[in-house]
């Protein structure tokens, strides 16, 4: 019987978490010697494990495990910019991860994307998006958030393997249809609520997902707001509408209805929990028209929970799966569309991603 | 020969890596380089590219705070720290 398997990023390691039949959930780990792991995904094609880790100590690279965690190596071959010693960019972390027509792909702080096409052995430079509008100072630590991330995340698409699109943190989406080679912003219609030298780029796009139904229909939750995108992501419409705050991290698009989509709205100051620390997870069906809050068998008083923008994942079993981690180290599972919710870790590290398979 | 003594974190992450070891080396970057030879990757564990070490790892030659390019002899003790941090 095929095994749900959560991958489980976090501040001290990674840890695997398994369960037959979506239940009886068994916690391994710490795994990866404990190095923080940003994020952590398995490739379907190959069956690896990758987790993609900074070291205060060792500095980054990518850990991987070609037997469900057994055993594990780290590489950090060619993961580092040219004349790093004398030039602009240098290598801090490596952040999202992403596994697809048989390469990795890496996003990585100072902005940049690495490819691995043997398996996470050796890593070579894709692209900085040199000369995109914003390139001229995203890596000026003056311009940069605390704890930036470069290039959080990266979305590929799902038959052409030069077509991607990807986060630059504070600046937003650009998207590329030849490997790289060019790219172009993505970030019309979204809002900011903060100066803009130029109106193509500058907004702060937590986390983008696709609907793996309708190629067209992409949703991010941003610094401010929730959008959804009809065209490939060239255009964006606001649809916060209904949510208690327009700030959150984490979302995740419904595997079989283009409609459906969740987000886990966060007070949008320091705190960066949930609102009223009544845990809730909150589900749109109609695209983000309506709203409805989610939170049967979550901890609804003096739940003050945070999760990040890797927090959350959705499986693509005919009833979804949804599963999502905290920063205080709980992990909590549905596995009938959100309406109702299990607490199945509650004392790991501060939770920095979550990814689902079937294994 | 150099008395090398190697930080407990860096051992899991090389197969039979010893936390002590004895081997020739002029200097702490020949040492350094030394060791990556018999355990590939493990330079880029301990410094940046330039290269420097890395700003949590300090060494130690003769119990003096060194720098890569610190002079070793037959009887040095060359001591590897991850400083503390975190938590």
């Amino acid at each position: 019987m095929p095994k749900t398997l959560l991958l489980i990023g976090t501040r001290k390691g990674l840890f695997l978490i398994e369960g037959e039949g979506r239940r009886d959930w068994t916690v391994r780990g710490p795994f990866c010697e404990g190095w923080p792991i940003y994020h952590a995904i398995h490739d379907p094609d190959s069956g690896t494990l990758y987790a993609a880790a900074a070291s205060e100590w060792h500095g980054a690279g990518v850990w991987r495990s070609g037997d469900l965690g057994e055993s594990w190596e780290l590489s950090s071959e060619g993961l580092s910019y040219e004349d790093e010693d004398e030039g602009e960019l240098k290598l801090s972390k490596v952040s999202g991860l992403t596994a697809a027509h048989g390469r990795l792909l890496a996003g990585a702080e100072s902005v940049g994307i690495f490819e691995s096409r043997d398996g996470g052995v050796a890593w070579s430079l894709l692209s900085t998006l040199e000369g995109e509008p914003g390139s001229e100072s995203w890596n000026d630590p003056a311009s940069q958030p605390p704890g930036h991330l470069g290039v959080p995340a990266i979305l590929p698409d799902a038959d052409d393997p030069t077509h991607f699109w990807a986060i630059v943190q504070g600046y937003g989406i650009f998207e590329t249809i030849d490997d790289g080679g060019t790219w172009t912003p993505r970030n019309k219609g979204l809002r900011a609520d903060w100066p803009l030298e130029n109106p193509e780029v500058g907004y702060c796009v937590h986390k983008l997902v696709r609907s793996p139904v309708d190629p067209e229909r992409f949703y991010q939750q941003n610094h401010v707001g929730m959008h959804r995108s009809d065209d490939g992501g060239r255009s964006w419409t606001e649809i916060t509408e209904g949510l208690p705050t327009e700030f959150g991290f984490a979302a995740a698009a419904h595997p079989h209805d283009r409609d459906t989509f969740y987000v886990i709205p966060l007070d949008p100051g320091h705190g960066r929990c949930m609102p009223d620390g009544h845990a809730s997870v909150w589900r749109t069906r109609d695209a983000g028209s309506a709203w409805e809050r989610l939170d049967q068998g979550l901890p609804t008083r003096d739940a003050h929970l945070g999760v990040l923008r890797e927090g959350m994942a959705i499986d693509a079993d005919e009833s979804a799966g949804l599963y999502f981690g905290t920063s205080t180290g709980q992990v909590f599972a549905s596995i009938d569309e959100g309406e109702s919710w299990d607490e199945i870790a509650s004392y790991l590290p501060g939770i920095s991603s979550v990814e689902v398979a079937t294994v | 020969m150099a008395e090398v003594h190697l930080p407990s974190t860096l051992a899991p992450l090389f197969p039979e890596l010893p936390r002590r070891l004895e081997l020739e080396a002029a200097t702490v970057a020949e040492a350094i380089a030394q060791l990556d030879e018999r355990w590939p990757g493990l330079k880029d564990r301990l410094c940046e590219p330039g290269p420097s070490l890395r700003r949590h790892i300090n060494v130690y030659v003769d119990r003096e705070r060194a720098g890569l390019d610190a002079t070793l002899d037959e009887s040095s003790r060359v001591d590897v720290i991850a400083a503390i941090s975190g938590g």
